[in-house]
């Protein structure tokens, strides 16, 4: 077992997740904070007979994996913040063909180039919202370099379940940051591999056209079936319609298939949360600080307890309301200006009585910052 | 097997307007394709967002109808994850060299083995008519209701600049030399650019008064030569027509797969 512990730093912990799940294709553009996930693949990617490119720029990054995906690959790029947000025409093509795709995205602090090197949460609002146009997304994230690669491999497994980009928001503090990871066997963690079409040759295929349960087997580019991939409203065959029936069964079919099943996509941790009094909601690396604090509280008999979210997107609101429902006080804790606060605000049935603790000058929200929001919000001064 | 057997006639009527060139460029893109004996399952086309690249939808091939000017970018990833795949981008002047320029000199400098068409109109037809770096200067578009000051690119040279290994022109009229262009395009081993000038008499032609969609094929026909002809001694102004470049280098994916070859041994 000695060989699979690795001390590594988050984006690696992030490279070795997605080759674990199957990646064969990765094309990137240098960015800090992101830069050792690509390097890391440059380098094991063909060790493996995959295929990694440089691109120009993110813009192609995302367009060049789109297109290895249709040929069956399990594919992924990453950046950050400014490349992001160049990315996002593209994800929005890869939502509307259903595409599946991983797009990592190791948050600094912005807008516009900001803190290149500097950890931020600044972008979970970007990965909902950022791309035109109503549509759903999925974007995960973790706190640790254990959670980076579990949630690494279930980007993938959910992008090929729901034949859909998945977006995974780390930020620089994780990505950069050193610490013990357990590789798993392989087997320990599940890998869904591409749902393929049964369809014969010579039978006309449906690309387009949903199974019962939703999902949609596909063919890939250079396979026995030939059909018509576009951005544009579409029908069963992928060819463009303004037909309002297609077009809105289309983008009924796009949010349902992730809105319908947030409550099963939901990924999270919970520490002390049956019995307390105060709670802490909290994703990332700021969940670190406040799982410290938690901790640290209990020893002296606080009952603070802490919802660690993994799943921002789609917002698992049943769940949070739930864990808020007997707590006194919500304390969102995030390196944004409140961002996932206003989210959690929607969810529970109090929205006074959440409260932000935020860290926005680009260091890192510490433990004491957080007790001193709390000591607040008790009426006990700083 | 015969051209309309390459078509998707499920998808038929086309939108392109009456006397618009782009019919012409699909028919010469299908004869070429005939006569390289290619199985449709091994044809990926990729396109852009304009006129031009709703030619995807009509030809039954794997096709992928993108975002604009991006084509290129997501033909690189089919490509390199299969590269045994004929991967056929056809662009419109804007979409290939305006918003998409970038991904079209790095696929030339890359020498990836995509044939480019650039379906040269020179002017933006799906949006009603506007200028594009391939307009040049003096002409008419609802974004240049004063004349374009904007000087064109020519396609040609920039292509060769910018590392392509096979580089061409021809136009509508001439559409026997675009069927074979076309294929000793599509078989060339590395990034072939293929420039075809194409009519607009909707909005080009209507606008700088070219007269209808014959008169415009007309121009094509008197104004272009073949490379290195007479005529185009005698009047330097004629366009030139023809191969201008073809020549062997190393292809992108070829020396790719020695980079796996050599990761795999572990050098």
């Amino acid at each position: 077992m000695k060989d699979k512990t690795k001390f590594v730093q988050g984006n690696e912990a992030c490279a070795e997740a997605a080759l674990y799940a199957g990646l064969d294709f990765f094309a990137g553009y240098p960015i800090t904070p992101s830069s050792e996930i690509t390097e890391t693949l440059a380098y094991r990617l063909p060790q493996i007979g995959g295929k990694f490119i440089q691109m120009e720029d993110e813009i192609a990054s995302l367009c060049a994996i789109i297109g290895a995906s249709l040929t069956g690959c399990k594919v992924m790029t990453a950046t950050s913040g400014p490349g992001f947000s160049l990315m996002q025409e593209a994800l929005g093509y890869a939502i509307m063909a259903e595409i599946p795709c991983v797009i990592v995205n190791v948050q600094r602090g912005g807008p516009s180039t900001g803190l290149p090197t500097h950890g931020s949460q600044g972008d979970v609002n970007q990965a909902r919202w950022g791309t035109h146009g109503d549509h759903a997304i999925i974007a995960l994230t973790a706190s640790n370099h254990q959670d980076v690669f579990t949630n690494t491999v279930e980007a993938f497994n959910l992008a090929e379940i729901y034949r859909t980009p998945v977006i995974l928001l780390l930020d620089e503090v994780v990505a950069h940051m050193r610490e013990r990871l357990v590789i798993p066997e392989p087997g320990e963690i599940p890998l869904v591999e591409r749902l393929k079409t049964t369809v014969k040759q010579g039978v006309d295929y449906h690309p387009y056209l949903p199974r019962e349960d939703g999902r949609l087997p596909m063919s890939d580019f250079g396979g026995v079936h030939r059909f018509n991939v576009t951005g544009l409203f579409h029908d069963m065959w992928g060819f463009p319609s303004s037909e309002p029936g297609v077009v809105h069964g289309l983008l009924r079919h796009l949010v349902d298939k992730l809105e319908n099943r947030t409550n099963q996509l939901a990924r999270y941790k919970e520490y002390y949360t049956e019995d307390a009094e105060q709670l802490l909601v909290s994703y990332g690396s700021a969940a670190r600080s406040a799982r410290h604090i938690v901790e640290n509280r209990r020893l002296r008999g606080e009952r603070l307890g802490l919802l660690e979210l993994q799943t921002l997107w789609p917002f698992p609101t049943d769940i949070v309301r739930e864990k808020c429902a007997h707590v006194k006080s919500v304390v969102v804790v995030e390196q944004n200006m409140g961002q996932i606060m206003q989210a959690v605000k929607l969810a529970v049935d109090q929205p006074d009585n959440v409260f932000l603790a935020n860290c926005i000058d680009g260091t890192f929200i510490a433990p004491s910052d957080i007790m001193n929001i709390l000591r607040l919000i008790q009426g006990k001064g700083v | 097997m015969a051209v309309k057997d390459y078509l998707r006639e499920r998808f038929f009527p086309h939108l392109w307007c009456p006397g618009c060139g782009h019919g012409t460029i699909l028919n010469g893109l299908l004869q070429a394709i005939e006569k390289l004996g290619l199985s449709k399952n091994e044809i990926v086309m990729v396109s852009g967002i304009g006129c031009s690249s709703r030619i995807t939808g009509y030809v039954d091939f794997h096709t992928l109808h993108t975002i604009h000017g991006r084509a290129l970018a997501f033909a690189t990833g089919v490509k390199i994850a299969r590269p045994e795949l004929n991967l056929i981008v056809p662009m419109g002047d804007g979409d290939a060299l305006a918003i998409g320029g970038n991904h079209f000199i790095h696929a030339a400098r890359r020498n990836i083995d995509i044939t480019a068409i650039v379906m040269n109109n020179r002017i933006y037809g799906m949006t009603g008519g506007q200028f594009s770096p391939l307009s040049g200067e003096n002409i008419y578009a609802t974004t240049a209701p004063y004349l374009t000051i904007d000087p064109g690119f020519d396609v040609v040279e920039l292509s060769k600049a910018a590392g392509a290994t096979f580089v061409a022109r021809t136009t509508t009229y001439h559409i026997k030399q675009m069927a074979d262009i076309i294929r000793r395009a599509v078989l060339h081993k590395g990034f072939s650019v293929v420039e075809i000038l194409s009519q607009c008499p909707t909005y080009f032609g209507r606008k700088n008064k070219a007269g209808d969609a014959v008169d415009m094929i007309q121009y094509f026909k008197d104004h272009t030569t073949s490379i290195g002809s007479k005529a185009k001694k005698e009047n330097p102004d004629l366009l030139e027509r023809g191969i201008f470049v073809q020549k062997e280098m190393p292809e992108y994916c070829s020396e790719y797969a020695k980079v796996v070859e050599k990761a795999m041994k572990g050098q």
